[in-house]
Order: structure tokens, then C-alpha cells, then sequence
């Protein structure tokens, strides 16, 4: 008989414990293993049936994701120099000659400003309006609050139209600021929310010990609030960014030639000849990657903050 | 160091009055108590003190200096919070620099504070420490030190043993009081504690509901109370309250309890109706010859002395009397009450009149 304890599990629940977790964690990535294996496929391999689990890796993918093609024919081919490089030679190795650089980079550079843009200026107004919800007496406070929250009580896209609008006759359709001061605006109420939440928990008295140390209430609000604030700042910014760099249906909307974002920009590759299913999956795990980089770096932030204010310490 | 003068000063939270029009001085070097129950605007006046709650009106001196529109900042006054409210992302040594730090002094003269003060605390040894892993008592240190570092113009305390547990709480309460005696700082302490006031404190203010019920040492406060409140608060067990009506004028220095007189220090203003006798549980003493006849209902062993509940027909009395004086419950016995150490108070408005004992005491 073995010793029998209340708090800890026993061996075989934890067993069961770590096989469902296990399971779980293997349905989830199998999405993110399919388009990561598929971004490595050859044409062929990424449409056989049934699909090829074992194959050849190549960078075909990547290589036609980053650049535009165009397919002569088979007797012109025979003509040409042999090919220089390594992305020339599995550009002909598929029947095509690069003609050019693709647009990926640069949506995926306007991805990157926009999400990254609006995040740092959700968190900033985010920051600045929860901590004066938190801490100052606002008028309309409760009010104001609720009004704060009832632009997410529809779907953002409800008022497409209206912005569409607004923003043509603002000239901010197909710019980096108009996208940027959108999805600020749709991450707002979220920031201003969750960071209330987080800076509530933080007792006024270390603000008042450094009123009263000789510093004044913004220099208390950087260097004693904010430090304390850090984990609720980096979960928000996790969920803010998460929102503005998968944004699909406003970036349609408004953006096309100069400030298209890489969601929109994804499906139009495509590609010459025949679906590209690899260069598409190649720019899916590219697309995957500053988020899940971010979010790693932030995981220890993310895990307390969401535990954050359970327990009282 | 400094001397702090409140006057009149009145704070409103919306339609609810914090405090109500309080007056007094805290001279330079006291060790000052605010006393009284929750509620009753204590915290709210040493805050106003602070500089982090304004008043809504009267005045509040430093050295002379008005200074009741301040922000805290620019008040030079140090603060040892209940919850020490340390710094929780900086270690030890930061914690008791930072109000240094404002102030732009050189990092070496910093260091060289630092230590001194931690050598008086003797938390020298934890200096790098970070706070969060400390005990109350060396966290309430590092508190000390960070209020004491900048040599300010007073401390305020707001119930710093209030987070401490019993045992730890008298040893901090004496190194709180020898800390005061070596650098004779003006120092303001609230506390709802009747025995911690008494125990460390120069001088007493107690409030109830906003406003000043008593101001004195806490040998006035304990053997003259100004109110009924007061007597009642103060002590423990509280002043036994004997009510009766009667009258008396001017100049006499008897009542009539029932119909026996007693005696009590001559009265400096005419005393008529509803009135309540205070007496002090170690004023009282068991005579079985006494005229002032009582029933003995229970019985509390102290060691020394005991603790006697009897029953009068003007209310419950509780003695205090050594051990060895033989009380079973049931008797019938007879109370002798120590005349120059009786108060009287009139029943409707709380007040006690003034007499020969309690003249001098009274502050307005």
C-alpha cells in the first residue's frame, strides 16, 4: 500500500494528466506541422495522395515566395546560360526563370510596422488612461468605461463601411498611420481594460512612499508604477499584437498598393502555372514567426499576468 | 526637526466629513499619537499632514511655514506605512536610497547614508537582499531606514505595528521608541491601540467620528478623560460609568448617588440632571462597611490582581483588587470609590464638568 497524500496527485493521475496534455498539444500543432512541413514540399508533394509524411525538403517554396517567375518555353530554356545561384538554379530545376523580387517583403514589412506600431501606441494610451481610470477621480468614470468597452460589443467589421468612408475622405485608406490608428482604436478598449485590471491590484501606497520619497506623481508613475505594471503591459501587448497582425478583413478593405499588410497579400501568391501551395505555406510559417518569437519572449510575463491577482500575497 | 501646527483642519469625502475642524500642535521632538477607532479620521489627518490628501479647509504648519496646499513632494516628511509599502522591484539597499536619489545627491555620500542607517537598524547584512523574501520586522527596518535616510522635518507613522505579529510588535514597538529618544524627531503616529498610545506616546490626540475628543499626555488623558468616549476608550478594563441624576453647584464637592453623597474633587461649574460618575476599576475598593452596596457576579484571575464585575443599582462596576483580597461571586459586599480620582460627566452631551482635579488639563 502506498503512502496516500491530499495534496499531492497520485502517480497515475498525474500520468493521465500528462498524456491528455500531450494529446492536446499534438491536435493543436498539427496545423502549424502541416503548413510548416507543406512550406518545404515540392509542388507535386504538397498535392499527393495520400499526403507524403516522409519526403524531400526543399526551399522551392521560400524561393518562389520571395520572387516572380515566368515559365518559357521548353526549347528557350535549352538556350539560356547555365543558371548562377543557388535560388536560380531551383527557380529552372521547376521550368522557371526569376524575372524579379516578389512584394513579400515588403508586406511583411508593412505587417510589421503596423502591428508593431499599433501595439506600442495601444499600450502607451492604454497605459496612460488605465492607470487615470485606476487612480483619479473621472468624472462619468463607470460611463465612460462602459462606452470604452461597447466598441468590441460588435465585430469590428460591422463598421466597415463607414470607415471605408471616413477614411477616403480623410486620405488615410492605404497608409501605414490609417491602418495603425485603426487597429489602436479596435485594441483600446481591450488595453485600457486588462491594464486597469493590473494596475488596480497595485497598492496605492507604493505610489504615495514615493510622492512622499520627493518625487513627483509622473516620475512615481514611471519608476514605481510602471515597473510593477510590467506583466500586465507585456500580456496586453501579446493580445493586441495577436489581433492587429492577423487582421484580415480591414486590411482587405484598405489597403492594396502601398500599406498591404501580408494577410491579404498570402493568398494572392498563388502563383504561376498551378497553385503554389508551397510558397503559400512558406509565407504562412514566415507570417507565424514574429508573433510566436514575441510571445516567447514574453511567456514568463504572459503566465503570471494571466495568473496575476489570484492570490493574494 | 520641526513643530506642526493643526488648525481647524476639516476634510470632506463628498457629502461624508472625514474630519471635523481639528486643532493642535505637535511640538518639535514629540512623539505624538493619533488615536482612535477606525473610521474616526485619524489616518485621513496624518495623510493631510503627508501632503497626499488635501484639506477642504484650515491650515497646517511646518516651522511656521503653511504649507496645507503642498504636494507631498516638496514637504519634507518621511512616511512608514502599515503595509511598509517597500519598493517590491528594488533590493534592500535601493529601497533606502531612493528618497536620495531624488534629491540628486552623489552616489558615494548615498552609499555612505545608506550604510550608516543600516547599521543603526543593523540590516547591514541584507543590504543587496531583494525585499520580497524579508520577515515583517526586517521588512518594517528597511521602512525605517528609508524614512529615516533623508533626515526629513517629521516622521508620520500609520499603524506600523498594525502588520506585525504580537510577539514581534512590543520588540519593535521599544526599538521604535529608543530609536526616537537617540534622534528626538517630531514623529506622528496613528494607531486605534490604546495601550501602544500610551506606551510610547509624549502626547495623545483622540478622535471619534472627525473630531478631537481629547488632547493631552497619556497620564491626563488616562486619569482625566475629557469625554465620556474618551474614558471609555482609553483603559482596559474601560472606566466604570455609574448613572444617576442629581445636581449639584458650583463649588460643591459632593453628588448624591442614590442617597448616598460621594465625594469627588470640587466642581468648577454647576452639574444638574442626567449624570454619569467615572471611576477608574483600580479606584474601586471591596469594603464590606461601604454604604455604596453591590453583588459580586464573576471573578477573573489576573495573577497579582483580579478583575471583580459587581452589580450596583446604577449599572455594572468592574473592580480591579490584589488577588489575595477573598471575593466568591454571590456576596454582597460594599464599594469604596477613590475620591480625587473621580470624574463626572454630564450623560446627554458626553462632556465631563470641570473641576479642581481636571482644570489644569483640559486644552479647549
Amino acid at each position: 500500500m502506498s503512502a496516500y497524500s491530499v495534496t499531492e496527485p497520485s502517480k497515475a493521475s498525474k500520468l493521465a494528466a500528462g498524456l491528455l496534455v500531450t494529446l492536446y498539444t499534438i491536435i493543436t500543432l498539427l496545423p502549424l506541422v502541416w503548413i510548416i512541413s507543406t512550406s518545404f514540399k515540392t509542388g507535386p508533394d504538397s498535392i499527393s495522395y495520400p499526403p507524403k509524411v516522409f519526403f524531400e525538403p526543399t526551399v522551392e517554396g521560400y524561393v518562389n515566395l520571395f520572387t516572380t517567375r515566368t515559365r518559357p518555353a521548353v526549347s528557350e530554356l535549352e538556350t539560356l546560360p547555365p543558371p548562377e545561384g543557388l535560388m536560380e538554379e531551383i527557380a529552372r530545376r521547376q521550368g522557371t526563370i526569376i524575372t524579379g523580387p516578389s512584394r513579400f517583403g515588403e508586406r511583411f514589412m508593412n505587417s510589421v510596422i503596423i502591428g508593431f506600431g499599433s501595439t506600442a501606441l495601444s499600450i502607451f494610451l492604454g497605459t496612460l488612461a488605465a492607470y487615470a481610470f485606476s487612480r483619479f477621480k473621472v468624472p462619468l468614470k463607470d460611463d465612460l468605461l462602459f462606452f470604452i468597452l461597447s466598441t468590441r460589443m460588435m465585430p469590428p467589421i460591422a463598421v466597415a463601411i463607414p470607415i471605408y468612408l471616413m477614411y477616403r475622405e480623410l486620405g488615410l485608406s492605404d497608409t501605414h498611420l490609417g491602418m495603425i490608428l485603426l487597429y489602436t482604436a479596435v485594441n483600446i478598449s481591450l488595453a485600457v481594460w486588462l491594464l486597469k485590471g493590473f494596475i488596480d491590484e497595485i497598492p496605492r501606497e507604493y505610489e504615495e512612499a514615493a510622492l512622499i520619497d520627493g518625487y513627483t506623481r509622473f516620475q512615481a508613475f514611471r519608476k514605481v508604477v510602471l515597473p510593477q505594471a510590467a506583466t500586465g503591459i507585456a500580456s496586453t501587448a501579446i493580445f493586441c499584437l495577436i489581433f492587429a497582425w492577423n487582421e484580415y478583413a480591414f486590411a482587405v478593405l484598405l489597403t492594396s498598393g502601398n500599406a498591404q499588410t501580408a494577410p491579404p497579400f498570402i493568398p494572392t501568391i498563388i502563383g504561376v502555372g498551378g497553385q503554389d501551395w508551397p510558397a503559400v505555406a512558406a509565407g504562412a510559417t514566415l507570417f507565424l514567426l514574429p508573433v510566436m518569437i514575441f510571445t516567447i519572449l514574453l511567456r514568463k510575463h504572459l503566465l503570471r499576468g494571466i495568473t496575476f491577482g489570484a492570490v493574494r500575497k | 526637526m520641526a513643530e506642526i501646527v493643526i488648525k481647524n483642519l476639516r476634510k470632506e469625502f463628498g457629502a461624508f466629513t472625514a474630519v471635523q475642524g481639528s486643532s493642535f500642535t505637535i511640538r518639535d521632538g514629540e512623539f505624538f499619537m493619533l488615536l482612535g477607532p477606525s473610521g474616526c479620521g485619524k489616518t485621513t489627518t496624518l495623510r493631510m499632514i503627508a501632503g497626499l490628501e488635501l484639506p477642504t479647509s484650515g491650515q497646517i504648519l511646518i516651522d511656521g511655514e503653511d504649507v496645507s496646499m503642498r504636494p507631498a513632494s516638496q514637504r519634507d516628511i518621511a512616511m512608514v506605512f502599515q503595509m511598509f509599502a517597500l519598493y517590491p522591484h528594488m533590493n534592500v539597499r535601493k529601497n533606502i536610497a531612493y528618497p536620495l536619489v531624488s534629491q540628486g545627491i552623489p552616489k558615494a555620500e548615498v552609499q555612505r547614508k545608506v550604510a550608516e542607517v543600516a547599521r543603526i537598524l543593523r540590516i547591514d547584512h541584507m543590504l543587496d537582499s531583494p525585499v520580497g523574501g524579508l520577515s515583517g520586522g526586517d521588512r518594517q527596518r528597511v521602512a525605517l531606514g528609508r524614512a529615516i535616510v533623508r533626515n526629513p522635518k517629521a516622521f508620520m507613522m500609520d499603524e506600523p505595528l498594525g502588520a506585525l505579529d504580537a510577539e514581534f510588535r512590543e520588540i519593535m514597538a521599544e526599538e521604535l521608541r529608543a530609536l526616537h529618544d537617540r534622534m528626538h524627531a517630531t514623529t506622528v503616529y496613528v494607531t486605534h491601540d490604546q495601550l501602544e498610545a500610551m506606551q510610547m506616546g509624549d502626547k495623545i490626540v483622540v478622535m471619534n467620528h472627525g473630531v478631537v475628543e481629547q488632547f493631552g499626555t497619556p497620564q491626563e488623558i488616562y486619569d482625566h478623560p475629557a469625554t465620556l468616549f474618551v474614558a471609555d476608550f482609553i483603559g482596559s478594563p474601560a472606566m466604570n460609568f455609574l448613572r444617576f441624576d442629581s445636581q449639584a453647584a458650583a463649588g460643591a464637592d459632593q453628588v448624591t448617588l442614590g442617597d448616598q453623597p460621594v465625594t469627588l474633587p470640587q466642581l468648577q461649574e454647576p452639574a444638574i440632571g442626567a449624570l454619569v460618575l467615572g471611576v477608574r476599576p483600580e479606584h474601586v475598593t471591596l469594603s464590606d462597611t461601604a454604604p455604596l452596596r453591590a453583588r459580586i457576579e464573576a471573578v477573573e484571575y489576573l495573577g497579582t490582581t483580579q478583575i471583580v464585575t459587581l452589580s450596583t443599582p446604577f449599572g455594572t462596576v468592574k473592580a480591579r483588587t490584589p488577588s489575595t483580597q477573598p471575593a466568591r461571586p454571590g456576596d454582597l459586599t460594599g464599594l469604596k470609590l477613590a475620591a480625587p480620582r473621580l470624574s463626572l460627566f454630564d450623560a446627554t452631551t458626553g462632556r465631563a464638568f470641570r473641576t479642581a482635579a481636571n482644570a489644569g488639563v483640559f486644552h479647549g
